[in-house]
């Protein structure tokens, strides 16, 4: 008995539905509605990702941010991080970019091996990359202990920085330096080789004029990684100002007695966030055209 | 589409039933990092014994200054000093009456078990190239030590010049006890100034203390409180109760700090076990 009523319910609910629906009002009624919807999602979303970044600025006076540019903290860290994040990025681009071309242009055994190893530090959680560097780098390390045997130690040096921002950062560079080889047309290479041009020859005065955009975005994105590196360099390089202590590593010291300090070095890494996008965006805008010509 | 759709009720209602199982009663207690081994232990026994559960966030003491000044909600704060304890009693962040000592520690030089710099005193650390780690100046074990190369720089026996050899031999200024302690475990530096309760059990054997003479050292009052805004100040007080009665004290004597209530226990520490 009761089963029965419920079908004839639904059935009911069904048939008014289907009359709503033929007149097209609950359709237009639902359309609106559900993009309503849509623009409250978006601008939540946006919101969310917004209000953070502009808090940093709305919660800090100016005048002390900019004063605090003159404490020694801050000045040692940009200045570290600045030159730390440059000689990772050189090295990288000079250690990477064969790499990136043999990657984009030749099969060899094990090359989908060699690729996954390349990006697994883009997904490694930093705490991982920092307590591997020192089983690697550190004065007990696989190859830390032979470098202490002939004197070198690299925990607690500026080189340490630069090595950990080296392991997080390379991916970026590597990544994008390969699929701008890769989109190097193959005809316009065998093109320079028939007419003579030897190897190197072609790579530097066809490929690299060709693919210059593309590494240009790429090292760009490695060095802003390399600015905000921060778990592996606290747990490999140490935290000593003007030494290993990165813009992210003095605003965490900070945070535990000068929050303006803190404050202004967030304030400076977010601009230079900001820099970073609004460049490699204008980059591979124009890359683009140049494709398109 | 039905798939889908069940698929994200299912992710919603994951999403939701930690925040759904928050019925019971929850003491939150910030602590100085370098008391984790034995604060679990008492807030494990304080489990057993209430049926409250204790949540832990241990860090550097500063760090949990400024969680709690930016608004984090604690009911208890565990701190290795005084300076901070009333930097935030003036900021009205303390419940000022519950305010008590827990325990005391001092000052100790830790070395890694095979000591590559062979350090055996003091005046090792002055000599050029042993590296060695510290707390940063807000952190209380980088504050007591700076404390103590202050007494022995005011001794002609030591000198100025010593300290200052010292703190130049400083190669990082770490944020929390604890990674003083594991760096010298590992081996990555030759001496860390932490304090004579930090070589915990599962330290023994990879590190080693060298004692700093009384006269030198300085004794660091451990204070522990209640929040104002603490949404369970009775239960609050009984986990207080519990670190100052006979058995609390006895577990913070077993990781190494100097008890304040000397055993044979007075009046306050009979009625924590009712409580």
């Amino acid at each position: 008995m009761q089963e029965k009523r419920d079908t004839t319910a639904v059935n009911a609910f069904r048939y008014f539905r289907r009359m709503i629906f033929r007149r097209g009002l609950f359709k237009s009624m639902r359309s609106r509605a559900m993009k309503a919807g849509l623009v409250l999602l978006i601008f939540l979303t946006i919101s969310f990702i917004a209000l953070p970044v502009a808090s940093l600025f709305l919660r800090s006076p100016m005048g002390t941010v900019l004063h605090s540019l003159k404490s020694p903290m801050v000045a040692d860290a940009l200045r570290l991080s600045i030159s730390t994040a440059a000689v990772t990025t050189i090295t990288i681009v000079i250690l990477g970019t064969p790499l990136a071309y043999v990657n984009a242009r030749f099969r060899y055994p094990g090359k989908e091996i060699v690729d996954s190893v390349i990006d697994l530090p883009v997904i490694m959680p930093p705490a991982v990359a920092g307590i591997a560097l020192l089983m690697a780098f550190g004065r007990m390390g696989i190859v830390g202990q032979h470098l202490n045997a002939m004197g070198i130690s690299v925990a607690f040096t500026t080189l340490a920085v630069i090595i950990a921002q080296m392991f997080v950062s390379s991916p970026f560079y590597i990544r994008q330096a390969k699929t701008s080889f890769e989109d190097v047309d193959l005809s316009l290479e065998n093109a320079a080789r028939t007419l003579g041009a030897s190897q190197a020859y072609t790579f530097f005065h066809v490929v690299l004029p060709i693919a210059y955009r593309g590494l240009v975005s790429g090292a760009i994105m490695a060095f802003a990684r390399s600015l905000g590196e921060f778990g592996a360099t606290i747990m490999f390089a140490g935290n000593f100002q003007g030494r290993t202590q990165t813009m992210p590593l003095a605003i965490y010291t900070a945070m535990q007695g000068d929050l303006d300090a803190a404050l202004c070095l967030a304030i400076i890494l977010v601009i230079i966030s900001f820099l970073v996008i609004f460049l490699v965006r204008a980059l591979s805008r124009r890359m683009y055209e140049n494709a398109g010509n | 589409m039905e798939k889908c759709k069940i698929l994200i009720m299912l992710v919603l209602l994951a999403g939701l039933s930690p925040a759904l199982a928050e019925e019971g009663e929850r003491l939150t207690v910030f602590c100085g990092a370098g008391l984790t081994g034995a604060l679990s232990e008492i807030g494990g026994v304080y489990e057993n014994a209430t049926n409250i559960s204790v949540e832990f966030n241990f860090d550097g003491v500063p760090a949990l200054r400024s969680q709690i000044e930016q608004g984090a909600y604690a009911d208890i704060l565990v701190s290795a000093n005084l300076k901070h304890m009333n930097a935030l009693k003036s900021e009205g962040f303390i419940n000022n009456s519950t305010v008590e000592v827990f325990a005391r520690n001092k000052v100790a030089i830790i070395v890694p078990n095979d000591n590559p710099a062979s350090i055996t005193g003091l005046k090792d650390l002055a000599s050029p190239g042993v590296k060695i780690l510290m707390g940063t100046k807000d952190l209380p074990a980088g504050d007591y030590a700076l404390q103590v190369l202050d007494k022995l720089a005011a001794d002609p026996e030591y000198g100025p010049a010593y300290r200052e050899s010292v703190l130049s031999n400083v190669v990082s200024q770490e944020t929390t006890v604890n990674r003083i302690v594991s760096k010298i475990a590992l081996g990555e530096a030759d001496a860390g100034f932490a304090f004579i309760s930090d070589v915990s059990p599962q330290m023994v054997g990879k590190v080693t203390r060298i004692l700093i003479p009384e006269k030198y050292n300085v004794v660091g009052d451990f204070p522990v409180a209640v929040l104002s805004q603490s949404k369970y100040p009775v239960e609050a007080q009984a986990f207080l109760d519990m670190i100052m009665s006979t058995e609390g004290q006895s577990i913070l004597g077993k990781y190494g700090f100097i008890p304040a209530v000397q055993s044979g226990a007075s009046s306050g520490t009979a009625e924590a076990a009712t409580a």
